[in-house]
C-alpha cells in the first residue's frame, strides 16, 4: 500500500482491494499505439466498477487482461494481493466469473449443463452440480422447466440470465461482465439491470462491468472508470461525484447534455424533504377548497382521508358551484414511492396536471414533490 | 443384351446367395475402412490447416488434385507398387474422400461462433478439452454432411476396384457385362444403391443422435411462443 498516493482517486483505504491494476499497458502486435496505456486502478472488493468509454478505449481489453484472455504487454495485475500471472490462466479463469454480450452459451448443451460448466471443469460430483444448478436457476429467475432446454429455446433475456448463472456457478468472488446487456431490448435491459442490482445486494461480488452506455454505467456502478481512446483513464469516481465534477472536457462531453437528469436518477426521493401542501379533508366544502387554493397560491388541492390520498381537485371544476367536492375529485393516476429516484419524480411531475409528484408509501400519503423543488436540486450543484 | 433371356433369373440369385452376401460384406468393409482412414487423415490435416493457416491452401490443393485423378488411372499407378491388394484399393478410395472431408471438417470447426469459443476459454476451458467438448460437437452437422457425401462416393468407387480383382459388388456388375448376363448386373447395381442408401441413412441417424440440441429446436416451440406444457 506504499504507493497509495500515486494511485487513481476513489479507493477508500478502509475497504480491501480485490483487483489492482499497476501500470498495465497493452499494445497489440502490429498496432501503432497502445490499446491500454499505463493503467493503474484499485477495484474495491464487493463493489461494481463500471468501465465505460467510446469504442477503442480499451475497456474490454482491460477486462480481458484481468482473466488473462489477453496478456498485458507490461505492468502487473494483482487479485486479492497476488500476482494473477502466478497461476495457470485456465485455473485463474475458473475462479473468476465471466459473462459476455453474445451470452456465449454452448448451443449444444442444455441450460443446466451450461450453468454447470465450471463445476464440471472443476470435477465436482454430478449430484452436487445438479443441486448447484437448480439453486442458481432460482437465484437468477429461470424456471426448472427451462433448465432442460437448449439455449436456442430461450429468449435473449433468459439466455443472459443463464449466462450470469453460469458465471456464478463455482461462487467466484469476482465477476467480469463484458457488455452483458448490450444485445437485449431496452425494456429487458432495464429489468436485467434491476436484477443485477438485487443480486449484488445479497452476493457482494466484486464486479467489473464493461459498457459503452454511460447511463448503464452510472446506474450500476458504485464507481465508474471513464476511459478515453488508447486506454487512458479519464476519471475514476463514484457516479454522483463524476456527474457533479467531471474531471475534464472529455468526461463532460461523454456524460452528455443530460448530465443533470442522470444525476437526478442517482438521488432517491427519500433523500429530499417532502412538502405538505393544500390538503383537504374529503368533507371540505367548495368554498373551503377555493380558500385553501388561494392561500397556497395553487389551482389544485389534494383530498386526504386519514393517511390516504383519495383524489385531487381542479379549481376549474370547482368554479361551477359544486357543493360536494368528492363528486368532482379526480382520481390519482400516478404516484411515486420514496424508493423511486428524483428523475422518476420529475417525469411524474412533468406529466401531471398539478406539476407535483405525489409520494405514497405502501398506499399511505407522504407528501408532494413539486417540479421546482426537483429542479432546485439540480441548480445547487 | 440378348432379347430371349428373362429380365432376372431368380434361381441364379438363390444359387449364389453365399457369394452375394460375401461380396456385400466385402464392399461394406472396403467402404468403411476407406471412409474411416480418410476421416482420421482429414481430421489431422484439417487441424493442421486451421492451426497453421498458411498450410490450408496447399493441403486442399493437394486433396483437390487427388480428387481429380481418374480412379482407374490411380489404381493402375499403384498396382506395380502395392500389387493387386486391398492396400492399392484403399489408397485410391481414401484419396477420394480427403477433399470432401477436409472441406467439411474445416468449415464445421471454423463455424463455431467466436463468442462460444471465447466464453469457453473465459470459463477455464483449454485444449484439448475445448476441442472435444465444445468445438467438435458443434462441428458435427458439417462433418457428418461430409461423411455422407464421402461414403456415397466411395461406395460407387468400390465397384471400380473390382477391376483389380478385390471383390465387392462390382464383381457381379463386371461378370454381368462380360457374359452379357443381366441378373448379376442388376444384383450388383441394386445392392450397391441399397448399400449407399442404408449407410447414408445410418449417418443421418447418427447426426440426429449426436445433436440433440438441433432436434430440440426443430421440435420445440420457440421461446417467444412460450411453453404450452405446465
Amino acid at each position: 500500500m506504499a504507493s497509495e498516493q500515486t494511485r487513481a482517486s476513489g479507493s477508500p483505504p478502509e475497504r480491501p482491494i480485490a483487483i489492482r491494476l499497476d501500470r498495465v499497458t497493452k499494445r497489440f502486435p502490429g498496432a501503432a499505439s497502445d490499446a491500454v496505456t499505463e493503467l493503474s486502478l484499485d477495484l474495491v472488493e464487493g463493489e461494481i466498477t463500471a468501465f465505460v468509454g467510446p469504442s477503442g478505449c480499451g475497456k474490454t481489453t482491460t477486462l480481458k487482461m484481468i482473466n488473462r484472455l489477453i496478456e498485458p504487454t507490461s505492468g502487473r495485475i494483482e487479485i486479492f494481493g497476488e500476482d494473477q500471472a502466478s497461476l495457470p490462466a485456465h485455473e485463474l479463469r475458473r475462479r473468476i466469473g465471466y459473462v459476455i454480450q453474445e451470452t456465449g452459451l454452448f448451443p449444444h448443451r442444455t441450460i443446466a449443463q451450461n450453468i454447470g460448466t465450471v463445476p464440471h471443469l472443476l470435477g465436482w460430483p454430478a449430484k452436487q452440480i445438479r443441486e448447484r444448478t437448480a439453486e442458481l436457476a432460482e437465484l437468477v429467475g429461470l424456471d426448472r422447466e427451462q433448465l432442460d432446454r437448449y439455449p436456442s429455446g430461450l429468449s435473449g433475456g433468459q439466455q443472459q440470465r443463464a449466462g450470469v448463472a453460469r458465471a456464478l456457478a463455482a461462487d467466484p468472488p469476482i465477476l467480469l461482465m463484458d457488455e452483458p446487456f448490450g444485445a437485449v431490448d431496452p425494456v429487458v435491459r432495464t429489468r436485467l439491470q434491476d436484477e443485477l442490482i438485487a443480486l449484488q445486494q445479497s452476493l457482494h461480488k466484486t464486479i467489473v462491468f464493461v459498457t459503452h452506455d454511460i447511463e448503464e454505467a452510472t446506474r450500476l456502478g458504485d464507481r465508474v472508470a471513464i476511459m478515453d481512446v488508447g486506454g487512458v483513464l479519464a476519471q475514476f469516481a463514484p457516479p454522483a461525484e463524476m456527474l457533479r465534477q467531471p474531471a475534464n472536457a472529455f468526461v463532460e462531453e461523454f456524460l452528455g447534455n443530460e448530465r443533470g437528469l442522470r444525476e437526478l436518477s442517482l438521488i432517491p426521493v427519500s433523500a429530499v424533504p417532502l412538502l405538505r401542501c393544500c390538503e383537504l379533508a374529503p368533507t371540505a366544502s367548495c368554498s373551503d377548497a377555493l380558500a385553501a387554493m388561494d392561500r397556497e397560491g395553487v389551482d389544485w388541492a389534494l383530498l386526504i382521508d386519514g393517511d390516504r390520498c383519495v383524489g385531487w381537485l381542479d379549481r376549474d371544476l370547482l368554479k361551477e358551484g359544486t357543493s360536494d367536492v368528492r363528486a368532482v375529485a379526480e382520481p390519482l393516476t400516478r404516484s411515486i414511492s420514496p424508493s423511486h429516484t428524483l428523475r422518476e419524480a420529475l417525469e411524474v411531475a412533468l406529466t401531471s396536471h398539478t406539476r407535483v409528484a405525489i409520494v405514497q408509501e405502501d398506499g399511505r400519503y407522504r407528501g408532494v414533490l413539486p417540479i421546482e423543488r426537483i429542479a432546485a436540486h439540480l441548480e445547487d450543484k | 443384351m440378348r432379347g430371349d433371356q428373362p429380365f432376372i433369373r431368380w434361381e441364379w440369385i438363390g444359387d449364389n446367395r453365399g457369394q452375394i452376401w460375401d461380396q456385400t460384406v466385402q464392399h461394406l468393409e472396403l467402404t468403411v475402412i476407406a471412409v474411416g482412414i480418410g476421416f482420421l487423415l482429414a481430421m489431422v490435416l484439417s487441424l493442421i490447416g486451421i492451426r497453421f493457416r498458411r498450410l490450408y491452401a496447399p493441403i486442399t490443393s493437394l486433396a483437390g488434385i487427388l480428387y481429380t485423378i481418374p480412379s482407374l488411372a490411380l489404381f493402375a499407378f499403384f498396382v506395380p507398387i502395392t500389387g493387386l491388394s486391398t492396400v492399392t484399393a484403399e489408397i485410391g478410395l481414401v484419396s477420394y474422400t480427403l477433399l470432401i472431408l477436409i472441406r467439411n471438417i474445416t468449415a464445421g470447426l471454423e463455424a463455431v461462433p467466436a463468442s462460444v469459443r471465447e466464453a469457453a476459454r473465459g470459463l477455464g476451458y483449454r485444449q484439448p478439452r475445448l476441442f472435444w467438448e465444445v468445438e467438435l460437437p458443434l462441428a458435427v452437422p458439417s462433418i457428418i454432411a461430409g461423411l455422407r457425401i464421402a461414403t456415397v462416393t466411395v461406395i460407387g468407387l468400390v465397384t471400380v476396384t473390382s477391376i483389380i480383382t478385390l471383390g465387392g459388388l462390382g464383381l457381379f456388375i463386371l461378370d454381368g457385362l462380360r457374359r452379357d448376363f443381366l441378373t448379376p448386373l442388376l444384383v450388383g447395381t441394386v445392392l450397391t444403391i441399397l448399400l449407399a442408401v442404408a449407410l447414408d441413412a445410418a449417418l443421418l441417424l447418427a447426426e440426429r443422435w449426436l445433436t440433440p440440441a438441433a432436434r430440440a429446436t426443430r421440435g420445440a416451440p420457440s421461446a417467444e411462443g412460450g411453453s404450452i406444457a405446465q
